[in-house]
């Protein structure tokens, strides 16, 4: 089942169309890749996709429900997750808060004329919400090998532990698909090595992932699904092998054969 | 000159309160905000026309100037959201300086330049609050401060603070994490504008009269004086800025050299502490900190 698509996606910047009429899709359960030469428009199309720009044209929909346009706020409690090209940390809070973060938005919900009690009661009762939360992040922490780490500051830690972080606190919302940026660069073989086996765990607790990443290996090696774009435009998509095979392809990394 | 000192604590008091505000949004949000004088003003006006014109004690008028000191903070907290930093600083500057110019101008309502006077006192179960025998009214201002910093305090550590934070440190990033950046901050912007007009009701029953050129920019510059000095962040250090501010800015006549140091020498020295702090000790003299998740209070640290 697709669990998210777009229909004839464009972002134009004035004439500039940093996406145009794509179609993406990704299966629900598997890894889909986004690659592409740089500028070919594909973290344009996350930010579309994730609510952190608007479409100037098209449709997304998740789950089969139209999300165009939403902010990402709202997005983000439909159990969608991002990860930044750049990190985004929160960077003055310690690591164990920046995952309790992602919770955030699950916790007190509670109907308007509750508000008052739940006040109270957090206050006598040892702030359940709140110990559940901690409990959850620690468990990602746990995950992700870094429980070490959980009351330092999200700036001191190491680069490539800020992105396993970064996830961390994207995993940490339950989401039921994710979206990486990059998630490998500036790692080293190693700690991509490592980077891979743990998006594969995280696939194989359910969650749909997607990932722009320039690391053709990773990408060759963990990704169900590649959709490829060039000059904002969907040039290929389909399983690693086509991808490679594909001349179109080879001609945008490479350049056309005189 | 315990009189004096008791003149300087109650004042400490009163500014620590707007200090208190402004760390949360300046602190915790991380919006650069210069118009606590403009919710001060409109705190202190609320309590002087209702208690003149219409007779009201001070708790009556407490909250209702809480509210309206809050519903201003959205009024300007929402159009202003979207500026960032500088452009913040500036609209919010501007906004003060309308508060100011309106209460200068609207005669009827406000007497004008010449302000209101005889604002009756403060009761408390048929004992006046009197303001000349300054011990009572201490009291007064540091259980509200108390009560102040106790909620704030516990609001900078639940949910709520942390949303904050997380707003401050990046907008974007929080905003996929499915916080409502919006909503946050307009609560932050009406939070801290209320408490701020809780110390205007305060100021104006202790000084018994209120006049527009009480509010002016350098109230919202010494605010942020105290947050900086103090420490953004941390309610205690705001709290404990607010005093040291105070007292520097009374210095000349606590040592009796008021004839000999010119009154100017409060703004140089506010603009050197800006300044020291800035290179120094950015972190404030407190640090930034009281709180952290999974961490006893005692084992907190302040930043390097």
């Amino acid at each position: 089942m697709k669990l998210l698509q777009t229909e004839k996606l464009t972002r134009a910047y004035g004439g500039v169309m940093a996406v145009n009429e794509v179609d993406f899709s990704a299966q629900e359960g598997l890894i889909t890749g986004l690659i592409g030469p740089n500028g070919a428009g594909k973290t344009t199309l996350f930010n579309n996709m994730t609510g952190l720009d608007i479409p100037t044209e098209g449709k997304v929909f998740f789950d089969e429900k139209e999300i165009t346009g939403f902010p990402s706020h709202k997005i983000a409690r439909l159990g969608i997750a991002r990860t930044f090209q750049n990190i985004r940390l929160f960077k003055e809070m310690s690591v164990i808060e920046n995952v309790m973060i992602g919770r955030h938005f699950m916790t007190g919900e509670s109907p308007h004329k509750k508000r008052l009690t739940n006040m109270f009661k957090s206050y006598f009762f040892m702030e359940s919400e709140e110990a559940l939360m901690l409990e959850n992040a620690h468990k990602w922490l746990n995950f992700f090998d870094m429980d070490e780490f959980a009351n330092e500051d999200a700036k001191n830690l190491p680069y490539g532990r800020q992105r396993e972080l970064e996830i961390a606190r994207a995993l940490a919302s339950n989401p039921k698909i994710l979206f990486l940026d990059e998630p490998a660069a500036g790692m080293n073989p190693q700690e991509t090595e490592h980077l891979m086996d743990t998006i594969r765990k995280i696939r194989d607790t359910g969650v749909t992932v997607v990932l722009i990443e320039h690391d053709m290996k990773l990408v060759m090696s963990i990704c169900d699904n590649i959709t490829v774009l060039n000059y904002g435009q969907k040039i290929a998509q389909g399983t690693p092998k086509e991808i490679k095979n594909n001349p179109l392809v080879i001609e945008a990394y490479l350049g056309k054969e005189e | 000159m315990v009189n004096f000192f008791l003149l300087i604590l109650i004042y400490s008091g009163i500014y620590a309160l707007m200090a208190i505000g402004q760390n949360l949004i300046t602190g915790y949000t991380g919006m650069l905000s210069l118009c606590q004088a403009g919710f001060f003003a409109i705190g202190s006006y609320v309590t002087a026309i209702l208690a003149t014109s219409l007779g009201w004690s001070l708790w009556a008028t407490l909250p209702v100037a809480a509210l309206l000191s809050a519903m201003f903070g959205v009024l300007i907290g929402l159009p202003t959201l979207r500026l960032k930093g500088d452009y913040l600083a500036i609209a919010t500057l501007g906004f003060g300086e309308i508060v100011r110019n309106v209460l200068n101008n609207w005669d009827s309502l406000t007497g004008g330049p010449m302000g209101i006077q005889r604002i009756p006192m403060a009761t408390i179960f048929s004992f006046t609050i009197n303001p000349y025998k300054k011990w009572a009214f201490l009291a007064l201002v540091i259980l509200i401060v108390v009560i102040s910093y106790y909620l704030f305090e516990r609001l900078g550590r639940s949910r709520m603070g942390r949303a904050l934070q997380a707003i401050r440190d990046d907008e974007i990033a929080a905003a996929s994490m499915g916080i409502n950046v919006t909503k946050y901050k307009v609560w932050a912007f009406a939070i801290g504008a209320s408490v701020a007009g809780i110390a205007g009701s305060l100021q104006s029953v202790f000084s018994l009269s209120v006049t527009p050129n009480s509010y002016t920019f350098m109230v919202s510059i010494m605010v942020l004086c105290m947050v900086v000095l103090g420490g953004m962040g941390n309610f205690a250090a705001v709290i404990l800025g607010a005093f040291i501010i105070q007292l520097i800015s009374y210095f000349p006549q606590l040592t009796g050299l008021s004839s000999v140091i010119p009154p100017q020498f409060k703004q140089i020295l506010f603009g050197l502490i800006l300044v020291v702090m800035m290179i120094w000790r950015p972190q404030g003299i407190i640090g930034v900190r009281s709180y952290r998740v999974g961490q006893k209070k005692s084992k907190a640290k302040g930043a390097k």
